[in-house]
């Protein structure tokens, strides 16, 4: 959706400041995994309201359908059978971008205002802007974006951010038949959490909490775990997720001040020559092939 | 061009032809490749078509260029060993960019400096090549895990940058050295020339001793 909210912290590849005059509240999705079912109702929700229909798949064995994330499929349940000290545990995850506080995707993108960051925190990509590079795939530490190869477009949950915008829940908050998704204000988000962690422990599961990882410094979705100790468990999602010291030296300081030096290096060559002029054949050898 | 007793065949027709057939797809690359590199350099997707057909070309142009460089690494392979004399020509460099050529040790058909160059692009060039490919999302990315993926992305650009480094210095003593550029566009040199900044290719062009 092209700017139908002109609240922007932050858009990829651009230096100067965002049009960001009006205070927005920032929201957040929470996903409460304990009280999912994998009835998969967030993944219609989420296709019937953004309009995409995913191709007929094949039966892997599992319930995972379809087996990841596409262009098409912007939210997927993710289930896991695990052992744990409770035994035999169906660990059930909805799976989709987390529209991190420092997105990754944002910070890896070339193409100006290809990604943007409202001030409610949602991260939404503009694909008229995307030049297909994939370079958002590479920045991103929940492996969440998908190269369309329809269009070479790269798509992604928005949050809703069209519905968002007027005020509306996501599509996938609206359906959730238990109410394991629920959407506010991030502060409201967390407060109820802290309601469902205390609820969570008094019922057995000691390591219960809230996946906010402040490695990308906070995220606008998060999950209610009962295994917060051990998010991998939930199909791997990652423990300390951070944007990392590779795509940090990659689009860091050390772009600015490799053009600044190779404008020394132009700089430096012409005063070469300025101060010491061309570097000509000799008198004496001219003459010596003169004749 | 007729041959000309006063002049000496410096580079072939094949090797001029080689030469600036890298060349051309050396400036496609590095404009191209600049626009993902900062924002600054992003406007230069114009010259290409706008930002997707930049993505959709770059890389194209690198398998290009991988074909031309490769006829020109046959080519200059051979004449491009630093030999001793060639490491000696370039710690008496610093004096030459002074105007003194006084304690230079006396080049073959290519100095140490040119050697070295060609050297520090074969370097950046098999970098390139292989972290550029990594980083083709289109048709290669989803081979390789992405940890992998990111450290490419730093290499392809950090060489890059070297290499357009590399190339700005090499224009630079293109143009200093006077009628050098002439060398490589029509392929003759004066023999004052030869004698002046190769005297030991004059020598073995020549068999004489001026
Ligand atoms: C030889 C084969 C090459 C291949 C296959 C290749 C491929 C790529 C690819 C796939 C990208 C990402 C953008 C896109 O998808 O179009 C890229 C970026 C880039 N390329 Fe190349 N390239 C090659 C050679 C070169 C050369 C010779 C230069 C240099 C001067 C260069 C400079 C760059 C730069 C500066 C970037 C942006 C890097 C960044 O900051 O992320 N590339 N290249
Ligand atoms: S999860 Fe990935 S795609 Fe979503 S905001 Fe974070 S970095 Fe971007």
């Amino acid at each position: 959706m092209s700017l139908q909210s002109l609240d922007i912290t932050r858009r990829s590849a651009t230096t100067t400041a965002s049009p960001g005059q009006r205070q927005t509240t920032e929201v957040a999705k929470l996903i409460d995994v304990t009280k999912c079912i994998g009835c998969k109702a967030c993944q219609v929700a989420c296709m019937e309201w953004n309009d995409t229909r995913d191709d007929i798949g094949e039966n892997h064995g599992v319930y995972d359908n379809p087996a990841d994330l596409t262009a098409n499929s912007w939210t997927v349940m993710r289930y896991a059978e695990v052992e744990t000290d409770r035994g035999l545990e169906w660990l059930i995850r909805k799976d989709g971008c987390m529209h991190c506080a420092e997105p990754g995707c944002l910070k890896a993108c070339p193409a100006p205002g290809a990604i943007v960051q409202y001030r409610n925190g949602i991260v939404d990509f503009q694909e008229g802007n995307c030049i297909g590079c994939g370079y958002c795939i590479t920045g991103c530490p929940f492996n969440i974006p998908r190269l369309s190869k329809k269009d070479s477009k790269v798509y992604k949950c928005t949050l809703c951010s069209d519905r968002v915008a007027v005020g509306l829940e996501p599509a996938c908050v609206k359906t959730c038949p238990t109410g394991a998704i629920v959407f506010g204000s991030k502060e409201d988000m967390i407060r109820h959490a802290e309601e469902r962690i205390v609820d969570l422990k008094q019922r057995g599961y000691a390591k219960a909490g809230l996946y906010d990882p402040q490695g990308v410094g906070g995220t606008h979705v998060m999950y209610v775990l009962h295994h917060a100790d051990r998010p991998e468990m939930y199909c791997g999602l990652p423990k300390d997720p951070a944007i990392g010291p590779l795509v940090g030296v990659w689009k860091g300081a050390a772009k600015p001040v490799a053009s600044l030096a190779l404008g020394m290096i132009a700089v430096g060559a012409f005063a070469h020559y300025v101060a010491n002029g061309p570097n000509e054949v000799d008198e004496e050898n001219e003459k010596e092939h003169k004749e | 061009m007729k041959p000309d007793p006063d002049k000496l065949l410096r580079f072939t027709t094949a090797e001029r032809i080689n030469h600036w057939l890298v060349a051309l797809f050396f400036f496609l690359l590095a404009g191209s490749g600049l626009v993902f590199f900062h924002p600054f350099y992003y406007p230069f997707n114009q010259l290409f078509g706008g930002g997707t057909w930049t993505r959709i070309l770059h890389p194209f142009f690198g398998v290009a260029i991988l074909f031309f460089f490769t006829g020109m690494f046959f080519r200059f392979r051979k004449s491009s060993v630093l030999t001793p004399t060639d490491w000696e020509w370039l710690r008496h460099a610093k004096e030459l960019a002074r105007g003194d050529h006084r304690n230079l040790p006396e080049a073959g058909k290519l100095n140490g400096g040119q050697k070295l160059m060609f050297w520090s692009l074969v370097c950046c060039m098999v970098l390139l090549v292989l972290s550029g490919i990594v980083i083709w999302r289109a048709y290669f990315s989803f081979l390789f895990p992405v940890t992998v993926v990111r450290l490419a992305a730093v290499i392809h650009a950090a060489a890059g940058v070297v290499m357009i480094a590399l190339i700005m210095g090499h224009i630079y003593l293109a143009i200093w050295t006077k009628e050098s550029i002439g060398a490589m566009l029509h392929g003759w040199v004066r023999r004052a020339w030869a004698k002046q900044h190769h005297p030991a290719w004059f020598r073995e062009m020549t068999g004489r001793d001026e």
